[in-house]
């Protein structure tokens, strides 16, 4: 089966920006990456610790290394703080007492905050926790992939992170036969399905009850 | 206090894929028809390219009837309930699920029809399944073929022909049943990747074809063809180039004045007389409840909704249910067998980002009775369909192929490197009907208005088991031959609620095993007709849409050919 030529493929251009973009960035540090992020607005559902346990969780899911940024730069944080306000609202208590308990056992254990301790902890305590609470665990991770992947409307996916990183070429409205060919090198359009006029929501918020329930 | 409105001659209880189409042969004979809808228009600003909403949030965009209404389920009498599901399968709105559906448009196979007579003189009747209460159809698939051809054109179904009176042309599917003439449009375009697995088909001597598709692939009838964006995967199409009812036949409908559309009109209960005649519908809209008479009365809500009606319209005429006093309402059901899918993992990318799920490539080989099943313990098969769709959240939740655990920088690294290196299968396969699958109404639980939701027990049995084991094993083989390295088998699911449904008021000419005689009307109330996938006695093993369309413009031209016998 033909596969890809000698060069560089685009999939191995993007991973190469990540690695640049990685030793610029939170990586160098795994104590930098440890420490609160900035917050660029207020929480919607969330309260402040909450935030850091759930922001310290993401990041472990979809780590920010050496292939590049992960959930920390997407937001899939972000997303899930507006979505608990909102479409996600039924999840709000199993939030609040899924964090809660991570936190906890955190400070039981290691004497420090979840989002205080280093990568590698975190991941033995994330790990026990997709043992020992798999529906919680399973719902943050649920969660955050939509945060990572879902369109940037809704607050995740920030720079298009998310679609990026799978090499997902991006909202068309019209694709070409050679747009479906098997090596079709498309370039990413990196627009939101809400940037095009006729679906264009500026002056609407999601439908309440937008989740169906 | 209930409002009565004035008489009409047909009221159409849901505008969907069934209600939409046979509203139009009504109107064209004259008739006056009112359509009851529990949702509201939609159109192409609602339809964006929106993963999250259409397909992890269960489809936001019109009145949420059907979401109060989701059957529960259990596998049988006496075992625990399963969860139940967040969202219904099916949506309100005019047009129904037309506007949301993958748009696959097969006509079912002559097989399908004959299974029990075709089966006896094949292999000997020791091969219907045990247990099974299946039926022969009480017609063939010539019967149908004026009706199916029909639908095709005036919905409009882009495909190609396999079979035009007999006359085979392998670049349509050989095992179709002979039709009339060709599909109205050609299929939709092929894809590097769908061309790719013909040709790996091909190289084991399968017979791929392009599948038929309610999408326009040319310009037809005023609509674009399709710009596969292929964000119609659960989601109308921006530009109309899905053929719906609600851009085709209810358009149709309405140009010819006849037709008048009421839109958020939840039907409460169909309403007899002291001799058993329907006399009309009680539906609640905006607060207020109405009544509407009608001289017939079509339901045409989803198989659930069908069958739910029917048994809450309890009167001294039927104790136990509209048309039910041989207690076949709600018997002889089928969730449509097609979990047990199979995931594959190609060494190279396949550029599958673009494109819907009809926009694929078939194989019936191993499909229905187009083989030999002598030295096999089952009867019928599967159609194989591989497509060109890719959605990112969706991509987010690829399987690993048990490489690496679900999260975590191993993991990233992998959906990083086979993002675009997978592509599903989807199988659909014979189900047969059981003497203990069913639907009746939930003891327990109501929706918001006190109604109890349906109930489904059912569970698949040894048949459907072994075609989902036979149909992996053949469509791994067709992976292999196209260079996948991993293969993974899907499980099988349950037999809840599912977007292909079909009995609990089968059609047949006994009235002791069927709810509607051979023209789609009660055996037990004959202005009363019932249309959409309760009425098949049997599945096939692909998409009921076509088939049902076409059997609601027969039992619709039917009423407008037979009024005054029908109505009087």
């Amino acid at each position: 089966m033909k596969d890809k030529g000698g060069g560089l493929s685009r999939r191995d251009m993007l991973r190469g920006a990540g690695v640049a973009g990685a030793v610029a960035g939170s990586l160098a540090s795994p104590a930098q990456a440890a420490t609160a992020p900035e917050r660029r607005e207020a929480l919607e559902a969330l309260t402040a610790a909450e935030a850091d346990v759930l922001e310290a969780f993401c990041a472990r899911l979809v780590p920010t290394d050496a292939s590049g940024p992960g959930a920390r730069e997407a937001r899939a944080a972000h997303y899930i703080d507006r979505a608990l306000a909102g479409a996600l609202a039924s999840s709000r208590e199993a939030y609040r007492s899924g964090l809660t308990a991570l936190d906890d056992r955190a400070r039981a254990a290691h004497g420090a905050p979840f989002a205080e301790l280093a990568p590698e902890v975190q991941d033995a305590l994330l790990t026990e926790t997709e043992a020992k609470a798999p529906a919680f665990f399973a719902l943050v991770r649920e969660h955050t992939l939509q945060g990572m992947f879902s369109d940037p409307y809704y607050g995740g996916n920030a720079d298009f992170i998310g679609w990026d990183l799978i090499g997902y070429p991006g909202v068309r409205l019209a694709v070409t036969v050679d747009q479906q060919a098997l090596d079709p090198h498309l370039k990413p359009t990196h627009q939101s399905g809400y940037d095009f006029p006729m679906f264009n929501r500026a002056k609407r918020a999601p439908k309440p009850g937008s989740d169906g329930r | 206090m209930t409002v009565t409105l004035k008489k009409t001659d047909v009221v159409i209880v849901g505008l969907g894929a069934a209600g939409g189409v046979a509203a139009l042969p009504l109107c064209r004979a004259g008739l006056e028809v009112i359509g009851l809808e529990a949702g509201g228009w939609l159109g192409p600003a609602d339809y964006a390219p929106d993963e999250l909403a259409n397909n992890w949030r269960g489809w936001p965009f019109s009145a949420q009837k059907a979401n109060h209404e989701v059957p529960t389920h259990r596998p049988s009498a006496g075992a625990p309930y399963s969860p139940r599901m967040a969202y219904h399968p099916m949506m309100n709105a005019v047009g129904g699920s037309s506007i949301h559906y993958w748009g696959q448009s097969w006509r079912l196979n002559p097989w399908d029809f004959k299974v029990v007579s075709a089966t006896t003189a094949r292999y000997g009747a020791h091969r219907i399944p045990k247990g099974s209460t299946v039926e022969d159809w009480p017609f063939g698939l010539e019967e149908l073929e004026p009706y199916y051809d029909k639908v095709e054109y005036e919905v409009g179904i882009s495909g190609k022909a396999g079979n035009i009176a007999g006359k085979l042309d392998s670049a349509g599917n050989v095992f179709e049943g002979p039709r009339s003439r060709e599909y109205p449009m050609p299929p939709l375009r092929g894809t590097g990747y769908t061309e790719m697995m013909t040709a790996a088909a091909k190289t084991i001597g399968l017979h791929p074809f392009p599948g038929p598709a309610a999408i326009a692939s040319v310009p037809y009838e005023g609509r674009p063809g399709t710009a596969y964006h292929g964000w119609c995967d659960r989601a109308g199409c921006h530009i109309n180039a899905k053929s719906s009812t609600a851009v085709s036949t209810i358009p149709k409908a309405l140009a010819t004045k006849r037709l008048q559309v009421v839109t958020g009109a939840r039907v409460t209960a169909v309403e007899v007389d002291r001799s058993g005649r329907v006399t009309g519908v009680t539906y609640l809209k905006d607060g207020e409840v109405y009544f509407q008479p009608a001289g017939a009365v079509i339901l045409a809500s989803y198989v659930y909704e069908n069958v739910r009606l029917l048994l809450l319209s309890k009167s001294k005429a039927f104790p136990n249910g509209l048309a039910n006093n041989q207690g076949q309402v709600g018997r002889h059901y089928m969730s449509h067998n097609q979990g047990a899918h199979v995931t594959a993992l190609f060494p190279r990318d396949i550029n599958t980002w673009y494109g819907m799920p009809a926009q694929g490539v078939g194989v019936d080989n191993w499909a229905d009775d187009n083989f030999d099943h002598s030295g096999l313990d089952f009867i019928g098969g599967g159609n194989m369909w591989v497509y060109s769709s890719r959605r990112p959240i969706l991509t987010g939740n690829m399987t690993t192929f048990g490489k690496t655990k679900g999260w975590g920088s191993e993991w990233k690294a992998f959906v990083m490197q086979n993002a675009d290196r997978t592509n599903g299968a989807y199988l659909q396969k014979t189900t047969l009907p059981y003497e203990d699958n069913r639907i009746d109404l939930d003891p327990v639980v109501k929706d918001p208005l006190g109604l109890a939701v349906p109930r489904i027990t059912a569970d698949f049995k040894d048949n459907e088991k072994k075609i989902a084991a036979f149909m992996q094993d053949k469509v791994i083989a067709w992976y292999r031959a196209a260079g996948a390295i991993e293969v993974e088998r899907g499980t099988l699911g349950t037999m809840g609620p599912t977007t292909h449904c079909y009995g609990g008021a089968r059609m047949g000419d006994d009235p002791q095993t069927n709810v509607v005689d051979r023209w789609g009307f009660a055996h037990e109330a004959p202005n009363l007709a019932v249309v959409g996938g309760a009425v098949m006695g049997t599945s096939g093993s692909r998409n009921p849409t076509l088939t049902l369309q076409a059997l609601a413009w027969r039992t619709a031209q039917h009423l407008a050919d037979k009024w005054s016998s029908r109505t009087s």
